[in-house]
């Protein structure tokens, strides 16, 4: 990857990552999750998927899904900076004069499909590929999970049923964060080996840094990554990233900020300064 | 035509329809080899089946899915209600066996609360289909549609001969009658004809309606009865709550919501205890007694014990029907 090219993705990222802080009061979002993902969003729309503010309904393009709905300001502050619709928009968030709220839904440009529920996206998903697959085409359908979300027996049901219907279109990204809602994955119900798990349901898998864009350019390179079989993508993140004082923090799951916070915290996404959060810690939503 | 036949129809002419199952093939069993990549076997897998048919009618598909009734219903109902009917998308969703038609099985096969909670979707519609013919007529507008819809499925022999055309959110009228009228659906249409069969013979004067849907139900056709005739008694292999017993209820209410009648103070309850109402006779109302599974699951035995232990045989049906007449006469 070009030092040019990094630097626009990097610019992106930083752009988007203020879109969801500007989220995260006023009724507040899911921010640690939304941010654990903002890399790999930005690199999937700037490099990857073959879709534009002009062929959201070409049955040609490529799809991408959010099944972990929880992050979606990660998306709503993607789709707003390629142009899908304008940034200004993102005020409307929890107003009732638009469809900006926690979990993502089809009125907002550029949205596929609604989530919130988990472990849905991953067969819907599925049967788009299928579609693909029975009209020949070319296009792929690419589907963000959580890797709490990986608790739902649903997950590996539609596992089961792409690797059987060899859907090589279909590309499972896990946002690894090593947090669900309130805890730790692996303190939880452990997850790994997550990849051993994956290829044992007979999918292809690849392992990368989900922050690091270079990984991630070697990460979405040539797919499938074996034909005849989908694909699952671990991607490596941190909860938080970008905002060193609530990074890998279990208490910052959804929070809702004061004003004063924000704009400390935009300044720390700068690297100017580290915020004091005095806001009380939300632990359900 | 068969069913297995109208879907063969209509993949062929149509190239929307694609045909899926969680490995139940009762009623498709001809179909696979015929429809080649138009056919999809899920497996065991109800939720994958649901999300993925979702999938397919996002991109321009009709999804017609088959499971067992409970099964579907149930095991997958959150994906229904999330993804197909936040969706609003076409998927047509085919549920086998259901109601007393599971006979044996016992209860964990007993889909008696399938009607209440597919018609609590918004935009879902329930097609109770009394008969092969009925479900074959029914097939087409239900496709055509562009709305999702729960079938639940019966193809047996067809115990009248239908006369009204199908229609959506149309019920059948098989006959009128002064002092009572009989509301049912799908399977037990047979055993309701018996029995209105017997109180005819009796000399009672006995109406008949066949539901055909239950969402959208057709409201006017049960006031239009409710209006005409002295007792509406709803028959149904369901739960009490949530089926045909509860849209007539709702029906009810609206009605005489709308005509202002009955229930514009809080008081209008405590002070005016049942029946003493100074109401309008413009405005009177059939009384109406439910037969159905009232707080609990069927006896699980061949069909036709159950349908002789549970009172809903054509004779029993009767029996009961008249001991009530009898009553409120």
């Amino acid at each position: 990857m070009t030092n040019q090219t990094k630097t626009e993705l990097e610019n992106l990222a930083i752009k988007v990552r203020e879109h969801i802080i500007r989220m995260s009061t006023d009724g507040g979002c899911f921010i640690g999750a939304s941010l654990s993902c903002t890399d790999l969003l930005v690199y999937l729309y700037n490099n990857v998927l073959n879709v534009s503010p002009e062929t959201v309904s070409d049955p040609d393009r490529d799809y991408l899904l959010l099944s972990k709905g929880h992050d979606v300001p990660a998306l709503y502050g993607t789709l707003a900076e390629k142009g899908f619709f304008p940034a200004d928009r993102l005020r409307n968030h929890l107003h009732t004069n638009d469809s900006i709220y926690w979990h993502p839904n089809r009125n907002v440009p550029g949205i596929e499909f609604h989530s919130g529920s988990l472990g849905h996206l991953i067969s819907v998903a599925a049967g788009i590929a299928l579609d693909i697959k029975i009209r020949d085409g070319k296009n792929k359908v690419y589907v963000i999970l959580g890797d709490g979300e990986l608790n739902e027996g649903s997950v590996w049901e539609a596992c089961l049923v792409a690797a059987t219907q060899k859907l090589d279109n279909l590309v499972v990204i896990v946002d690894r964060n090593e947090f669900q809602a309130n805890v730790r994955t692996e303190e939880l119900q452990p997850l790994e080996p997550i990849g051993a798990k994956f290829s044992a349901f007979g999918w292809s898998v690849r392992r990368i840094n989900g922050h690091d864009f270079d990984e991630l350019e070697s990460g979405f390179s040539q797919l499938p990554a074996e034909k005849e079989r989908p694909t699952v993508i671990i991607a490596d993140t941190v909860r938080g990233k970008g905002l060193p004082s609530i990074e890998k923090r279990a208490d910052r799951w959804f929070v809702n900020f004061s004003h004063e916070e924000v704009d400390q915290l935009l300044k720390e996404l700068h690297g100017e300064h580290k915020t004091v959060l005095t806001s009380e810690t939300l632990m359900v939503r | 035509m068969t069913y297995e036949e109208i879907l063969y129809d209509f993949v062929q002419k149509d190239d929307r329809l694609i045909v899926m199952t969680a490995e139940n093939r009762a009623a498709i069993r001809n179909l696979p080899p015929k429809l080649g990549k138009r056919f999809m076997d899920a497996g065991i897998c109800e939720q994958t089946m649901i999300g993925m048919a979702a999938g397919l009618a996002l991109r321009g598909r009709i999804p017609v899915v088959h499971a067992l009734a409970t099964f579907l219903t149930l095991r997958a109902f959150e994906f229904i209600r999330t993804d197909v009917g936040i969706g609003k998308l076409p998927v047509i969703l085919v549920g086998g066996v259901p109601g007393f038609l599971s006979d044996g099985n016992g209860p964990t096969h007993q889909a008696i609360e399938d009607v209440a909670i597919m018609r609590g979707i918004p935009g879902m519609q329930v097609f109770c289909p009394s008969d092969a013919e009925e479900l074959a007529a029914g097939m087409p507008a239900i496709l055509e549609s562009g709305r999702p819809c729960y079938i639940r499925y019966y193809a047996g022999p067809a115990p009248v001969k239908h006369t009204a055309p199908f229609e959506l959110g149309k019920a059948e009228i098989l006959g009128k009658g002064s002092d009572i009228t009989l509301v049912t659906y799908g399977f037990l249409l047979k055993e309701v004809v018996k029995a209105q069969s017997i109180l005819d013979g009796k000399g009672y004067s006995v109406g008949l309606i066949n539901m055909r849907m239950l969402a959208d139900a057709d409201k006017e056709a049960i006031l239009s009865a409710g209006k005409t005739t002295k007792l509406t008694v709803t028959i149904e292999d369901h739960f009490q709550t949530g089926g045909l017993y509860s849209i007539v209820s709702e029906a009810y209410m609206e009605y005489l919501y709308e005509n202002d009648w009955g229930f514009s103070s809080t008081n209008i309850i405590r002070d005016n205890p049942p029946f003493k109402y100074n109401y309008q006779e413009d405005f009177r109302l059939a009384k109406v007694f439910p037969i159905a599974l009232n707080q609990k699951w069927f006896k699980p035995a061949l069909l036709d014990r159950v349908l002789d232990y549970e009172g809903f045989t054509g004779e029993k049906l009767a029996e009961r029907i008249e001991a009530e007449y009898l009553k409120i006469r």
